[in-house]
């Protein structure tokens, strides 16, 4: 208890040492290990780094980026080894496994009533609890959502669906014209739950969603076959581009560009790359993934990317001032702007990117998902069970027939797993 | 002074007995630790439900063969990996009659015959990822050269590495390249000391062809296909950097092997199962050592023989 | 000789046989051919779809030169680091085992010989778990030391093998005469059998060398990142980072094969000694 009560004094005494960074710089060492390896948030991420260290010129700061799938298996190695202070992951059922065994900082103490994150970052703050406690902090969120080739609709005489007829009616339209309706590569599995997300949540709503989640619905439950079975229309009448089992979400992309698909259900983070490839903002529009149910209240996946500190970090305190810096209103206005991540910032004070995708997802999130937000498939599902999934879900989307069997399979896994 | 002249004829006496366990000992230590116990805790593991983020003594929870009971009870994925190591063990043994038959083709002495011999064992000296990366885009299913060719011979183009029905055979089609260029080195060598005299006799009693190269030829390269042998079941039971890198298990798990399954259980993105890893391994052990055996039997004849 | 020597045989033949030689030669090696080809394209072959075509024009010096301003000599320079004292070490541990085992005569001589042999052919997942837990504990995870480590002791099992056949081999009244001589066993070792060993030392480096440089299984199993990983596990990253660029990721390929490429073509004859050893009796 003293220690606990001691430490909340050393790091809130960081904070406010950080308010007025001149008096008190920061010296020794900090370790930071990033996920951030595509090039811009790369370049964003060392930018920011490299402000820190400007404010804080005797601190001796490493960095080491790893690669974001690679990073993925290893966090679990450099956590109880060779422990970062500082360190990139993603909220929710993600980091529980960590910190059920102890390897993440409880930092419940920069979260406490009255303090700037606490009152900033309110919204976030379920996503980075575990116990009752917080696990970390949140740098950047992004909504997922349809983006699609606005001049081809038009072309086509289509417009934005706003329910599921519409959607099936855009297809059939796309197809005609000897184009798919959605480009997909499904070879690591997360792309293709998206798309599980987002119809379960249009078909069953939110809460059932979680429910799933949690392990109380099996998977043979007919309404859970509901959703795949408006999943299987989409399939059975060809919306997705062919062979997409073993392509990754970049090598999908060139048939968005090329025009030869008209859509992509993906996060936030796909603009960039289409916007490189060639596509200006007249020909890329974004919408919400349209209504399924009627009367189903719209919810939406906005996964948030988080800082934790590692429970064997030698540098808690430089760490807890580089978290506080991270979501400060200024750091989170500049690495979330267009430029840089072009995500939306975790700070309610900071000011979001005048960008036209930015802004319709933030008006999205903040005004039209009534229902919740959910994290992410692979995030809100435990990792066994979003394993097992994912793997039918890649196999529906080829073999919808065999979607009895695919289910079984789930359901015993869920058995298990709960 | 005194002590230690008694020490040194003491060392002196015992001194052959003596030496080779102090030339033994830091080789033997070194194996001790990095191989031989890391198999024993590997089956004590294997009784455990442990997801490998604290101790195992303190996180994991003995649960004896509960392990073992579900891998071969009701485990789908177990099974088509078991089944796609037989895969691996059948078909990688292809790669023998390849590479005599490359060896034959190349067993002659024109001029620069020796860059075509080293050309040819090219593919084993780079790594199996650069090996699978090429092999992923040879079956591109848009771009890749092997449509390519099948498109031009007739046939539809294939998602070879798309298709759960094809996806290993691809895989092992592509570990038969390097494996195939071993085995030829193994019969080039072979070939080298078949003897001359005998092979000129049999020719002479009108031998010649498939007779000559089974009756004559083939009996004299038995060391060398042993060891080829040996090496290609080896290494399909080992196969796992191109399976990683040109399919990741899938489509939908249907390219795993043991190999890759346990390594997908125990330390991938979505795997924190090390006990269930573990006791994959030790299964995957079992069925190694009963090869190893057969290889240690076979050495331990010869031994007998060359000294006995 | 066997098959019949093609100059014996008829003029034709010998035409077709060396005109077949580098015809099959180029189909064999097609695949890398290819990717060679690759890397010496423009990005936009590959975005136009011209794969197999002529290149429209030849960047070799700006795709190599990107890679070479990645991290990739980082990684190459890591592999180096890793494969070198690997190479070393395995080699020095072996020729003091094979020397135990093939001079002496001793109880659970071909018990432990066995051991080695039997320990080099295991599957190393029944190793992973506990070599990673060794590792982490030792505070060697993520270093190249905690790599070589095991990297010398696994292969231990195989250079053992190779070392005792060897030393068994060689004849054993040479080392009968230095002990009448009253030659210390120590010094019969040093100055007797391993400048003896010359050959098998050079076959075995070149192999391990291979064989180490293109490990990639405990390269992930033990390291991450930049600063440990060899280069077979920061192809990975470095694709994860060029994903579609073709032209990049055929450079790095390239790039990572060369080394042991280069090793073998100019120790071939070591290479493939060592390779075929037990081949041939």
């Amino acid at each position: 208890m003293r220690s606990v009560l001691k430490a909340t004094a050393v790091s809130l005494a960081t904070i406010v040492a950080l308010a007025a960074p001149a008096s008190a710089e920061l010296t020794g060492n900090l370790k930071i290990n990033l996920d951030t390896s595509n090039p811009a948030p790369r370049a964003t991420m060392e930018a920011l780094i490299a402000k820190f260290q400007a404010a804080n010129p005797a601190l001796n700061i490493t960095t080491n980026v790893i690669d974001r799938e690679a990073y993925k298996t290893q966090i679990r190695n450099f956590l109880s080894a060779d422990a970062p202070d500082v360190l990139t992951w993603y909220a929710a059922n993600r980091m529980k496994p960590y910190v059920e065994a102890g390897l993440l900082e409880d930092v419940s103490d920069m979260w406490a009533d009255g303090t700037d994150i606490a009152k900033e970052l309110a919204s976030t703050k379920g996503a980075l609890t575990v116990d009752g406690k917080q696990w970390g902090v949140p740098y950047t969120y992004y909504q997922w959502g349809i983006y699609y080739r606005k001049d081809i609709y038009q072309e086509l005489g289509l417009s934005e669906p706003s329910n599921f007829d519409d959607m099936l009616s855009n297809c059939e339209a796309m197809i005609a014209s000897g184009r798919k309706c959605y480009t997909i590569g499904n070879k690591w599995l997360w792309t293709g739950a998206g798309w599980f997300d987002y119809l379960n949540l249009r078909t069953n709503g939110f809460n059932f969603h979680m429910q799933m989640a949690a392990g109380e619905i099996e998977w043979t439950d007919p309404r859970v076959r509901e959703t795949f079975a408006n999943w299987g229309k989409l399939i059975r009448m060809g919306a997705f581009i062919d062979d997409n089992q073993n392509k990754d979400w970049q090598q999908s992309l060139p048939f968005m560009i090329d025009g030869s698909a008209g859509a992509i259900l993906m996060g936030n983070f796909a603009v960039s790359p289409l916007r490189e490839g060639g596509l200006t903002d007249d020909q890329l529009d974004f919408h919400q993934f349209p209504a399924i149910t009627a009367g189903i209240a719209m919810a939406e996946d906005a996964p948030t990317d988080t800082f934790h500190i590692a429970a064997n970090a030698k540098n808690k305190d430089n760490a807890r001032a580089f978290l506080a810096y991270i979501v400060s209103a200024d750091a989170q206005t500049e690495m979330n702007n267009g430029a840089n991540l072009g995500q939306l910032p975790v700070n309610s004070k900071a000011s979001v990117d005048d960008d036209k995708f930015l802004n319709k997802g933030f008006e999205m999130l903040s005004s039209n998902s009534p229902g919740g937000v959910a994290q992410f498939f692979d995030r809100d599902f435990p990792a066994e069970m979003a394993q097992a999934a994912m793997e039918g879900f890649q196999e529906f989307m080829i073999y919808p027939d065999n979607l009895d069997d695919i289910l079984d399979r789930i359901e015993g896994v869920r058995k298990e797993v709960y | 002074m005194n002590t230690t002249l008694v020490k040194q004829n003491w060392y002196k006496r015992n001194e052959i007995a003596i030496t080779p366990w102090l030339f033994l000992v830091p080789g033997l230590i070194m194996f001790a630790i990095y191989v031989v116990f890391p198999i024993f805790q590997s089956f004590r593991i294997s009784l455990f439900k442990w997801d490998g983020l604290g101790s195992l003594a303190t996180h994991g929870e003995y649960i004896g063969m509960a392990n073992y009971e579900k891998l071969l009870t009701r485990d789908r994925s177990f099974n088509i990996s078991l089944w796609n190591n037989l895969k691996w063990l059948v078909f990688y043994l292809a790669s023998i009659p390849a590479g005599l038959f490359i060896a034959l083709f190349l067993n002659q002495t024109v001029r620069g015959i020796r860059l075509y011999k080293s050309l040819f064992f090219f593919p084993f000296v780079i790594s199996q990822i650069v090996v699978g990366l090429v092999f992923t885009w040879f079956y591109d299913p848009q771009y890749g050269l092997f449509n390519g060719i099948i498109g031009f011979v007739g046939f539809k183009p294939l998602n070879v590495l798309g298709d759960p029905t094809l996806s290993t055979y691809g895989v092992i089609a592509a570990g038969l390249w390097p494996q195939t260029a071993y085995c030829m080195i193994l019969y080039l060598t072979g070939l080298n000391s078949v003897d001359p005299e005998q092979t000129e006799a049999a020719r002479l009693d009108g031998a010649k062809g498939i007779k000559m190269l089974w009756h004559v030829i083939l009996p004299q390269l038995r060391p060398a296909t042993f060891i080829a042998f040996v090496v290609t079941v080896i290494g399909s039971l080992r196969s796992f950097d191109l399976i990683s890198i040109m399919t990741n298990g899938g489509p939908f798990g249907s390219s795993r092997v043991l190999s890759f399954y346990m390594f997908e259980k125990s330390l991938s993105e979505y795997g924190f199962k090390m006990g269930y890893g573990a006791a994959i391994a030790v299964i995957l052990f079992l069925i190694m050592m009963v090869f190893i055996g057969y290889f240690l039997w076979r050495m331990y004849q010869d031994e007998k023989a060359t000294n006995g | 000789m066997f098959p019949k020597p093609i100059e014996k045989s008829s003029r034709t033949w010998q035409l077709g046989y060396q005109a077949l030689l580098p015809t099959v030669m180029l189909l064999w090696l097609a695949p890398l051919l290819a990717v060679a080809l690759f890397s010496i394209r423009p990005d936009s072959d590959f975005l136009v779809g011209n794969y197999w075509g002529w290149p429209s024009s030849f960047e070799m010096a700006k795709n190599y030169g990107m890679v070479f301003g990645s991290a990739m000599p980082r990684y190459i320079m890591n592999s180096f680091l890793i494969t070198m004292p690997t190479v070393i070490g395995a080699v020095a541990l072996s020729c003091m085992t094979g020397f135990a085992l093939g001079v002496y005569k001793f109880r659970g001589n071909l018990l432990i010989f066995f051991m080695f042999i039997a320990g080099n052919f295991v599957p190393f997942q029944i190793l992973m778990v506990p070599v990673r837990d060794l590792t982490l504990d030792i505070g060697l995870y993520n270093t190249k030391t905690g790599l070589v480590l095991f990297h010398i002791a696994f292969q231990t099992g195989f250079c053992t093998l190779f070392m005792r056949n060897f030393i068994k081999a060689l004849p054993y009244e040479l080392i009968e005469a230095a002990r009448v001589e009253g030659i210390a066993e120590w010094r019969i070792f040093w100055f007797v059998v391993l400048p003896l060993m010359k050959p098998a030392i050079a076959a075995l480096s070149v192999l391990i060398f291979t064989f180490i440089w293109n490990d990639y299984f405990w390269a992930i199993v033990l390291t991450q990142g930049e600063n440990a990983q060899p280069v077979t596990a920061g192809i990975t990253s470095f694709n994860a980072q060029f994903r579609a660029m073709y032209h990049l990721m055929s450079a790095g390929s390239i790039i990572a094969a060369l080394p042991p490429v280069l090793m073998f073509f100019l120790m071939q004859k070591h290479f493939i000694a060592g390779l075929t050893l037990g081949a041939v009796k």
